[in-house]
């Protein structure tokens, strides 16, 4: 803009520093500079944290284990639900507090439908994948409730949703009678742990799968573009043809897809569900996910990616807790920490402050500059 | 369902001269007392004697004191889902800090009311005047306050001070309420210390609101924050406030349940802040703020706690149908809310 | 202070950047008058009321108010109310929850205990003494819209008050609560409160005015008494045009003759929305371009949001082409043909945080559907095109729409449009707050494409540009259609003796 002589005595460094400072503006260095801390602390604090060994399971098989593969398995339900939490964040400027509940109630819906009446059955009593697909529904008509509620009686998301966030838990109960099944079918239990010769967690690939499909939708609908145009602006969107409720309300239901996903993964796992424990406190680290991913939790623009990333972040900082002996019930209140620091920082208050105190400086730099010349 | 005709035939009897606030108190004191007559006519006669009204009062004095918390903070257009476990955070300090470190009753209340400000100056600072939003504040606050209860003891235990052994044995007799029981003998009715905070807590905060400047400012801000500030409140303090206020009062609510319960878990006081909120939204206090009554929401607490009674009663005493009921009923009163509201402003027009 | 001046505000400056709000104006209040400020938007009205109520600090000038001597600092609206300027707004800065007594005084009682006992009674006197309809105890929000205006006023009156501004305060009031207002307005004027009555209407500016004080481009045009500025001179006062000297402007390009006995492309009959405009007609041919025009406020923007079901109609028929349509929402109309460049771009037309190419394709990719995106090749070519022909200035089809200048935002959105490529496009003020090249450019390109055969429905402030693009013009007063001027009616006289109604001089 100004006097070309200031371009010429741009050093090399400063050019350097330029191309840093574009990094750290954009949106995915914030969970890439979380993850090198992590990296970086565990380096520091026990290198072995990093090792990957391949040995026998309780089941004979060959697989791999370590910290790192715990970190990747045990975040694959975290991920499928920060996919939806992400869009749901976009659309209607708010977040789902009840996904923890309604896993229970997706999960209790598939050993439902494989136990049947019987809740400890010799052979599973319908097909998996029927199961799956009822458990599907029941956890799309559940996003379809907290997403009337927001969409057309307009109610904050949040509170909305804290109505399923109460009755969830006593839901997936009901569901079952309040027994807990056991399914004893080795087949089932591949979803969550390994299938036999593979030595890979198949949680990671289902994970990846639904990464690639919401990549795929992504690209191949107009999703993103209805979702970030209707949370930006909903009037300007209106008058675009667009119907704002319907889009608020997809999120909520595609939400609802994820949540089954998860659960489906939740129970199989452990091939039986334990009602007030499962998913507990995870729509905490969703919601964390998309924060720490960069995205404005209320609403608008958002990077798939890096609520992705944040998600994986997210379980590094859980599995490194954890190896430091925090036990998992005082989790919360680091993660609660976290997410003070996280919302503070990106407060507009806070911003404004910062802006401030740049603009000050750098105006005593330059006046500074004046002064020499 | 027979609640819900009642209700729809009381806000159409006189819906425009009455202002928000007294229309949906009535439809709560209405709900009471339909609720209650529910309870007689399942629960049988029982129902009609003195204790079992006071019993409901004893086991939920220190839900009254969250909700009040809980209704302020909604007045003035917020909300808080921190009360429930700060209560169990206040209930195992207070456990841990009298049998373990050998504290006495007096500095146990004094760390009851701590936790609540400090808890209070945190989040109201964050929401007041950081603007972020009250409910991801208070859903951090939540989760600190769960993870710290495990933090300063992870298991649950029976506090056998015995100061507060005694303080806890306190019985407060009622006169004339008492019933004779089958051999004929005279059982006095009675009331717990909690009662009695909790109504005074309920009288303060109902003068608080009625008649001083702050309490009137909470429903301003709650009304239209933007308007408040053009008629020259400062809607950053009231809000402030508001959330020490409903802090303090999850403290004090906290020390009473630990009064009650007389142990330390991580586990008591699950899902208060969902109960606080069922009830001050029965007692006719609106989500989107401005709107509501102290005395709707002592009432909101005495319905939510007949309509479990009733649930248990009719065999379904497993603990999962509570919390359906009351999510339902949060869901049925916000239904009922704007559907009374918005015919109201619609005849208006 | 001398002749009964109660304001002064002299040689007052605001600068904001690359624009000069005020310009050395001038204003003088006195004691029991009241004094409508008048101007066309951006003429500099609200900064003036501003920079006096200490919203906006002033680069120069001084504000001398009776009681104070010397010139008077205001830094914020509290200092304003407390030197006894009160302000009452467009919309009701009121609590709706609370009583009409509490919203009589809260906020300025002292003491943690108020006793509202005392201040019912109070707030009853005075409002009987005003002579407004409300009792002290009601909830603000059962009262009409006017008697909130009118509770708002009386507590402006209670806080002793000498000069109480009324920022268009009857946009939302009938006729009978407007005459409701203006009695109250005259009992203060008899009490010697010095008002300022910003509005739109002319009818209530000679109903109940004194003087009149008329703003353009941030310059003062002159301070007159009523009774020697009549409509016609006000309106060309307002416009800028000297009736005198109004060489009538034909456009030069004569365009070509609009066929009026082939079936209009769009014919709308007795349409009314839910926005409150009297039911009108409205017909549009292939190739033409007519335009709504009146005041700001006369209801022509929301015309033709009612044409696009940008608002819900209460009534009338639209067909298209001669048969009859249904236009419920916008998508229904853009699948009829039709576009919408909206009045105000920031609330209703740009997705701020989307980039330029994103904003380009939104219309039409929305009428294409769901499942049918783009490819990321044919979006850039999209809007590679539209940014060369329209010549937007942007550092690339990336960059977010929202830091962009307003008259590149604009393109944007008129790119949007023709990306549609509609028959019938409705553009609301494309010219405004934008600079003198693009609003030439915008008028050149409208007559393109009408020569192409669209039909165009173009709506300004400014007159001559009306006047330079339209065949033919339909005339608002106080959301009514009043006239429909074409061929050689199309004058800036006669468009201002249609708008100003009633006494053609």
């Amino acid at each position: 803009m100004s006097a070309p002589t200031i371009t010429n005595q741009k050093s090399f460094l400063s050019r350097i520093g330029a191309a840093l400072m574009s990094l750290v503006r954009r949106q995915i260095f914030i969970p890439i500079a979380a993850l090198v801390v992590l990296i970086v602390f565990n380096l520091i604090a026990d290198p072995s944290f990093f090792a990957i060994k391949i040995g026998p399971n309780s089941a004979g098989d060959m697989v791999l284990s370590g910290y790192l593969i715990t970190i990747l398995d045990n975040a694959s339900e975290l991920v499928i639900l920060a996919i939806g939490m992400t869009l749901v964040t976009a659309a209607s400027g708010g977040q789902d507090i009840s996904v923890g509940s309604a896993i229970a109630i997706a999960g209790s819906v598939t050993l439902r439908i494989l136990c049947g009446t019987n809740s400890r059955p010799e052979v599973l009593q319908a097909p998996i994948i029927v199961a799956f697909l009822v458990c599907c529904v029941v956890a799309m008509l559940f996003g379809a409730f907290n997403g009337a509620l927001v969409a057309y009686l307009k109610i904050q998301p949040m509170v909305a949703t804290l109505i399923l966030f109460t009755a969830g838990r006593s839901i997936a109960a009901w569901i079952n009678n309040n027994e807990l099944p056991i399914i004893s079918d080795a087949a089932f239990g591949y979803y969550g742990n390994f299938i036999p010769g593979i030595p890979v967690p198949t949680p990671i690939f289902i994970a990846i799968a639904c990464m690639i499909a919401i990549f795929l939708v992504l690209k191949f609908t107009n999703l993103g573009l209805y979702t970030q145009s209707v949370g930006i602006n909903a009037a300007s969107s209106r008058l675009n043809g667009l119907n704002p409720e319907q889009v608020k309300f997809m999120t909520y239901v595609i939400l609802g897809l994820c949540v089954a996903v998860a659960g489906f993964i939740k129970v199989s796992r452990f091939s039986t569900i334990n009602y007030s424990v499962v998913a507990k406190d995870i729509e905490m680290d969703a919601i964390l996910a998309v924060a720490l991913g960069g995205n404005a939790l209320s609403g608008g623009k958002f990077n798939m990616g890096a609520s992705i990333l944040g998600a994986y972040v997210i379980q590094f900082l859980t599995t490194t807790l954890f190896k430091f002996n925090v036990v998992s019930t005082a989790l919360p209140a680091y993660k609660a920490v976290v997410v003070i620091i996280l919302v503070v920082l990106s407060a507009p208050a806070v911003k404004e402050k910062f802006g401030e105190l740049r603009k000050r400086m750098a105006s005593r730099k330059t006046a500074k500059e004046a002064e020499a010349v | 369902m027979k609640t819900k005709v009642k209700l729809d035939k009381k806000g159409r009897l006189n819906p425009s001269n009455m202002s928000d606030t007294n229309l949906l108190l009535t439809i709560t004191i209405a709900v009471f007392f339909v609720m209650y007559i529910c309870a007689v006519i399942f629960l049988g006669s029982g129902f009609l004697k003195p204790q079992t009204f006071f019993n409901i009062l004893n086991e939920n004095a220190s839900l009254i004191i969250l909700s009040c918390g809980m209704s302020l903070v909604m007045l003035s257009g917020g909300i808080d889902i921190s009360v429930g476990m700060v209560t169990a955070l206040v209930c195992m300090s207070c456990a841990v800090h009298l049998d373990f470190h050998g504290g006495n009753v007096l500095t146990a209340m004094l760390i009851a009311l701590g936790i609540g400000v400090a808890f209070g100056l945190v989040q109201g600072f964050l929401v007041a005047y950081l603007e972020i939003q009250p409910f991801i504040v208070s859903l951090a606050g939540m989760f600190f306050a769960k993870g710290m209860t495990t933090i300063v003891n992870a298991t649950q235990f029976n506090v056998e001070h015995a100061g507060f052994q005694a303080l806890k044995a306190v019985r407060l007799f009622v006169p004339g309420m008492g019933s004779y029981n089958k051999v004929g003998k005279y059982i006095p009715a009675y009331v717990e210390i909690g009662v009695v905070v909790a109504i005074v807590v309920v009288i303060a905060l109902f003068i608080l609101l009625r008649w001083t400047k702050l309490g009137r400012s909470f429903y301003a801000v709650g009304g239209n924050a933007q308007s408040a500030n053009m008629l020259g409140i400062n809607v950053k303090r009231s809000k402030f406030l508001a959330h020490l206020l409903c802090s303090t009062l999850a403290g004090i609510g906290g020390f009473v349940y630990f009064l009650h319960v007389g142990s330390g878990s991580p586990s008591h006081a699950a899902g208060a802040e969902m109960n606080a909120i069922a009830s001050s939204i029965i007692g006719g206090t609106l989500l989107t703020g401005g709107v509501g009554n102290i005395i709707g929401t002592f009432f909101g607490v005495l319905s939510l706690s007949t309509i479990k009674n009733i649930v248990s009663s009719l065999g379904l005493d497993e603990a999962w149908w509570t919390n359906i009921t009351v999510a339902a009923m949060i869901c049925i009163f916000l239904v009922i809310q704007s559907v009374v509201l918005m015919r109201k402003n619609k005849s208006k027009v | 202070m001398q002749d009964g001046a109660i304001l002064k505000m002299r040689g007052i400056c605001k600068y904001f950047p690359g624009v000069k709000a005020l310009e050395e104006v001038d204003f003088t209040l006195r004691a029991g008058e009241i004094h409508a400020l008048m101007g066309e938007n951006g003429a500099g009205k609200s900064t003036l009321i501003k920079v006096l109520t200490g919203v906006y600090g002033k680069d120069a000038g001084e504000i001398h108010l009776i009681g104070h001597d010397g010139p008077i600092n205001i830094k914020s609206p509290q200092d304003a109310q407390n030197a006894g300027i009160s302000t009452v707004y467009q919309e009701i800065t009121l609590c709706p929850n609370l009583t009409v007594a509490e919203n009589m005084y809260i906020g300025r009682t002292k003491g943690a205990i108020t006793n509202w006992k005392k201040i019912n009674a109070d707030s009853q006197k005075l409002l009987d003494s005003l002579g407004i309809p409300a009792k002290s105890t009601q909830q603000l929000a059962s009262c009409s819209i006017a008697v909130q205006q009118m509770i708002a006023i009386a507590r402006a009156v209670d806080m002793e008050c000498k000069v109480l501004i009324l920022d268009e305060p009857t946009s939302s009031l009938d006729e009978q609560e407007v005459a409701k207002l203006f009695r109250l307005m005259l009992d203060l004027k008899q009490r010697g409160v010095g008002i300022i009555f910003v509005t739109h209407f002319l009818d209530q500016v000679y109903e109940v005015s004194d003087r009149i004080t008329v703003l353009r481009d941030g310059k003062l045009v002159g301070e007159f008494i009523i009774e020697d500025l009549p409509r016609v001179k006000l309106v060309s006062k307002m416009l800028g045009k000297d009736l005198d000297d109004l060489s009538d402007i034909k456009s030069e390009s004569d365009t070509a003759a609009v066929d009026e006995s082939s079936v209009p492309v769009l014919e709308a009959e007795q349409l009314a929305s839910m926005a409150g405009i009297k039911p009108f007609d409205f017909r549009i041919y292939k190739g033409e371009v007519n335009g709504f025009t009146g005041l700001l406020g006369s209801g022509r923007s929301e015309c033709v949001r009612a044409i696009f079901g940008a608002d819900k109609t209460t009534g009338g028929t639209v067909k298209m082409n001669g048969k009859e349509v249904k236009i419920n929402k916008p998508i229904d109309a853009m699948k009829q043909g039709i576009g919408y460049l909206p009045e105000d771009r920031k609330r209703d037309g740009i997705v701020g945080d989307l980039s330029v190419r994103e904003n380009i394709i939104l219309a039409l990719q929305v009428m294409k559907g769901f499942f049918k995106p783009f490819t990321r090749a044919q979006a850039e070519a999209f809007a590679d095109e539209y940014i060369k022909l329209l010549d937007i200035k942007t550092a690339s089809s990336d960059t977010p729409i929202k830091s962009l200048s307003g008259g590149n935002q604009q393109k944007v959105i008129l790119a949007r449009w023709l990306l549609t490529n509609p028959n019938y496009l409705i553009l609301d003020e494309p010219t405004r707050g934008i600079d003198i090249g693009t609003k030439i450019d915008i008028q050149k390109l409208v007559l393109k494409l009408a020569a192409q055969g669209k039909s165009i429905t173009f709506i300004s402030s400014e007159t001559d540009e009306m006047l330079r693009t339209c065949s033919r013009l339909v005339v608002m007063r106080d959301r009514k259609v009043v006239g429909e001027l074409k061929g050689e009616d199309l004058t800036q006289s006669k468009i201002m003796t249609t708008i100003a109604g009633g006494d053609n001089q």
